[in-house]
C-alpha cells in the first residue's frame, strides 16, 4: 500500500487560557473523519491536550506538529520556555510548580504528565534550562 | 423499517432554500441543494432545530394521526409528562379525563416510568464497576448525537430504556393478559413532546423492539380537546398516579434531582450538550457520577411538538411538583423489562474513507481546498460552512464552483481570456 502521512500544524498562543486546548480538539475532529478507533482517539486527545496546556501554563505557547499515517499518531510540542530542570521530577503524580493564579483555574494538580504517559504508547520529553522543551507524544492505532 | 427513517421531514414546496436551517443544524446534517433544504439522514438526530428555526414552517415532524388509535379494539394514552406543563393550573386528574373522552379506554402515565428508572438508576450508581460519570438513556436525540460523534462514550450510557419504553410494553401485555385480549389489539400511543420520540418508536436503539403503536404530538391533543377540556370540571376518577419525581422529569434538571446521593449535573440544548459531551472526552470532566442530557432547551418541556411557552411551562412543573408531593408506588419489574438488551452500534458515518490511506489522502485534499475557500462560512455553497463545502467536494457530493466567490474568480478568468481573444 502506498504511504499516506497526514500532516497538521499549529501555533498555540502564550497565556491564552480560553482558546488552550483549540488544537487538541481540532486534531480529535480529524481523527473521528479519519475513522482511527474511538479509545484510540479519546488516548490521543487526552495527552495531547495535557502537553498543550503545559505549553500555555508553563511556557511561552509554542508550536505542534501532528503527523498521522495509518499505523500511529505522532505529536510534536516545542515550546522556547524556560525548561524543566528534574523531568523524572516533572514526572510524579502531584509534582507541581503551577502558581496560585493558575491554581484558581483548576489546573496544578500535577498530573498532566503522569496522564500523558498513561494515555499515550511512547513519551519523550527533551528540556534544556532557558531554552525550551520538546514535548513528544506517540499513539499507536492497532490494525 | 428504513434504519435511517426520521420523523423530522421537509415540505418541499414551503422550502425557500434559505440558509436558516443550514446554519442552525447542530450535526451539520442540512445542504441546500437545487435551492431546497435536504436532510442527510445518516446525520440527523431528529433533534427538531431545523423545526423550531424554519420561517416558512418547511420543516415538520411526521407523528401519527389521532384517527390511528381507532385502528385497535382497546386504545391506551401514555401522556409524557410534559403534557401537564400546557396548562396553567392544571388538575391531573380532569386532563387525563379528557384524555379518556378523546377515546382512550386507558391512561398509562410516563412519570411512573420514570419513576421506576430513578430507583434502578440509583442502584446501579451505587454498585461499583460502572463507567462514570452515566449519561442519561431517555433523550433518544442524545444516544442517536452519541452513536454518531461520541462513539467513545457509548459504555457510559445508562443501560436502562426509557420511561416511555418500559411504560409502553407493561401497558400492552398486562392489559393484554387482564382483558384476555390478543396484545396484538391494545393500541400504545404516546403523547410526544418530539420528534425523536417518533423515530425512536420506529427505529429503537437498545432494544429489538418497540411497543409503542403511536406516536401523537402533544400540540395535536391540545388542539383535540380544547374545544371540551375547560368545561370539565370533574374528573369522576381518581386515576393518576403521577409522583413530584416523577413529573419533574418534565423539565432539565428533573432527572437528576432524583439521584439524591450522588454528583450529577444536567445539560439541557443540544449545542451545550455536545460542548459538554466533547469535554467528557477529552477527560476535562471529572467527579461526576451522572450527567443528564436533553436535547430541548429547557428539557422535555422544550419540546418542538409542544405549544405552551417553555418556560412557563417549567413554572408548571414546579407547581406540579409542589401538590403532588407522595412516594411513588412500588412496582416489580423484571430486569429485562428495564434493560436494554441490546448493545447500542457505534455508527461509522463521519468516517471519509473506506481505509485509513484513502481517508488521510482525502483529508489533504480537504486542507487544501478549505484554504482556498474565503472562510466566510457564508452557506451560499449550500454547505454549512467552508470547511463542510470543502468536505463534499472531496466526497464528490458538490463541486468547487458552488462557492460563489471561486465562481466569481473563475468567471472574471473567462471574460479575461474572452476579452483577449477580441483583441
Ligand atoms: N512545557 C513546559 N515547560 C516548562 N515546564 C513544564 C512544562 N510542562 C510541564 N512543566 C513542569 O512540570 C510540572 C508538572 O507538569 P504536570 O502537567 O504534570 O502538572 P501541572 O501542569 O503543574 O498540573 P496539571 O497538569 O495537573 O494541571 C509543571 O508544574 C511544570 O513545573
Ligand atoms: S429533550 Fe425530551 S422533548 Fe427534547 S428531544 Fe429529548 S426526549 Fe424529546
Ligand atoms: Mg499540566
Amino acid at each position: 500500500m502506498e504511504n499516506a502521512n497526514l500532516k497538521l500544524h499549529y501555533n498555540v498562543d502564550k497565556k491564552d487560557f480560553i482558546n488552550a486546548g483549540e488544537a487538541s480538539s481540532s486534531v480529535k475532529k480529524v481523527l473521528r473523519k479519519l475513522g482511527v478507533n474511538p479509545e484510540c482517539i479519546r488516548n490521543l486527545a487526552i495527552a495531547m491536550y495535557e502537553a498543550e496546556i503545559n505549553m500555555v501554563i508553563h511556557a511561552n505557547g509554542g508550536t505542534i506538529d501532528v503527523d498521522i499515517s495509518p499505523e500511529c499518531i505522532h505529536v510534536v510540542l516545542s515550546d522556547s520556555g524556560p525548561g524543566i530542570p528534574d523531568i523524572q521530577r516533572a514526572m510524579q503524580e502531584g509534582y507541581s510548580t503551577a502558581g496560585d493564579n493558575v491554581r484558581e483555574l483548576g489546573f496544578g494538580a500535577g498530573m498532566g504528565l503522569p496522564n500523558i504517559k498513561k494515555y499515550s504508547d511512547d513519551l519523550k520529553i527533551t528540556s534544556e534550562i532557558g531554552v525550551g522543551t520538546t514535548v513528544e507524544i506517540k499513539v499507536n492505532i492497532p490494525s | 423499517m428504513d434504519k435511517y427513517f426520521h420523523s423530522v421531514t421537509l415540505d418541499k414546496d414551503l422550502c425557500k432554500g434559505c440558509t436558516n436551517c443550514l446554519k442552525h443544524c447542530p450535526t451539520e446534517a442540512i445542504r441546500i441543494r437545487n435551492s431546497k433544504a435536504k436532510i442527510i439522514k445518516e446525520l440527523c438526530i431528529d433533534c427538531g432545530e431545523c423545526i423550531r428555526i424554519c420561517p416558512y414552517h418547511a420543516k415538520k415532524a411526521i407523528t401519527d394521526e389521532y384517527e390511528k388509535i381507532f385502528d385497535y379494539k382497546y386504545k391506551i394514552a401514555l401522556p409524557a409528562p410534559a403534557f401537564y406543563a400546557q396548562y396553567n393550573d392544571v388538575n391531573i386528574e380532569i386532563l387525563l379525563y379528557a384524555l379518556k373522552l378523546l377515546g382512550f379506554d386507558e391512561i398509562r402515565e410516563i412519570t411512573v416510568g420514570a419513576d421506576i428508572v430513578s430507583a434502578k438508576t440509583n442502584e446501579l450508581l451505587s454498585s461499583n464497576n460502572i463507567e462514570k460519570p452515566l449519561i442519561s438513556s431517555s433523550c433518544p436525540a442524545i444516544v442517536r448525537l452519541i452513536k454518531i460523534r461520541f462513539p467513545s462514550l457509548i459504555p457510559n450510557i445508562l443501560p436502562f430504556q426509557s420511561p416511555l419504553d418500559i411504560i409502553a410494553k407493561k401497558a400492552k401485555f398486562e392489559t393484554a393478559e387482564k382483558l384476555s385480549i390478543s396484545h396484538k389489539d391494545v393500541g400504545v400511543f404516546f403523547i410526544s413532546p418530539c420528534a425523536a420520540k417518533v423515530t425512536s418508536s420506529k427505529v429503537p436503539i437498545g432494544i429489538p423492539e418497540s411497543y409503542v403503536d403511536g406516536v401523537i404530538s402533544i400540540a395535536k391533543i391540545v388542539q383535540e380537546i380544547a374545544p371540551f377540556y375547560s368545561k370539565l370540571t370533574e374528573s369522576g376518577d381518581d386515576f393518576s398516579q403521577s409522583t413530584a419525581s416523577g413529573i419533574g422529569w418534565a423539565k432539565s434538571g428533573g432527572e437528576s434531582h432524583e439521584l439524591h446521593s450522588f454528583n450529577s449535573i444536567a445539560v439541557d440544548g443540544v449545542k451545550n450538550v455536545i460542548k459538554l459531551l466533547e469535554d467528557l472526552e477529552d477527560d476535562k470532566i471529572t467527579d461526576i457520577d451522572f450527567i443528564e442530557c436533553c436535547a430541548c432547551t429547557g428539557g422535555c418541556v422544550g419540546g418542538p411538538l409542544t405549544v405552551n411557552n417553555t418556560y412557563v411551562s417549567q413554572a408548571n412543573i414546579r407547581k406540579l411538583i409542589k401538590k403532588y408531593q407522595r412516594e411513588p408506588s412500588c412496582f416489580n419489574c423484571n430486569e429485562e423489562d428495564v434493560s436494554l438488551s441490546l448493545s447500542i452500534e457505534r455508527d461509522t458515518i463521519l468516517k471519509l474513507g473506506s481505509n485509513m490511506s484513502e481517508s488521510i489522502k482525502m483529508m489533504e485534499a480537504i486542507d487544501k481546498l478549505a484554504k482556498k475557500l474565503p472562510g466566510l462560512d457564508c452557506g451560499s455553497c449550500g454547505a454549512p460552512s467552508c470547511s463542510a463545502l470543502a468536505e463534499d467536494v472531496v466526497k464528490g457530493y458538490a463541486k468547487e464552483s458552488d462557492c460563489i466567490f471561486i465562481y466569481k474568480e473563475k468567471l472574471k478568468t473567462f471574460m479575461n481570456e474572452m476579452n483577449l481573444l477580441k483583441e
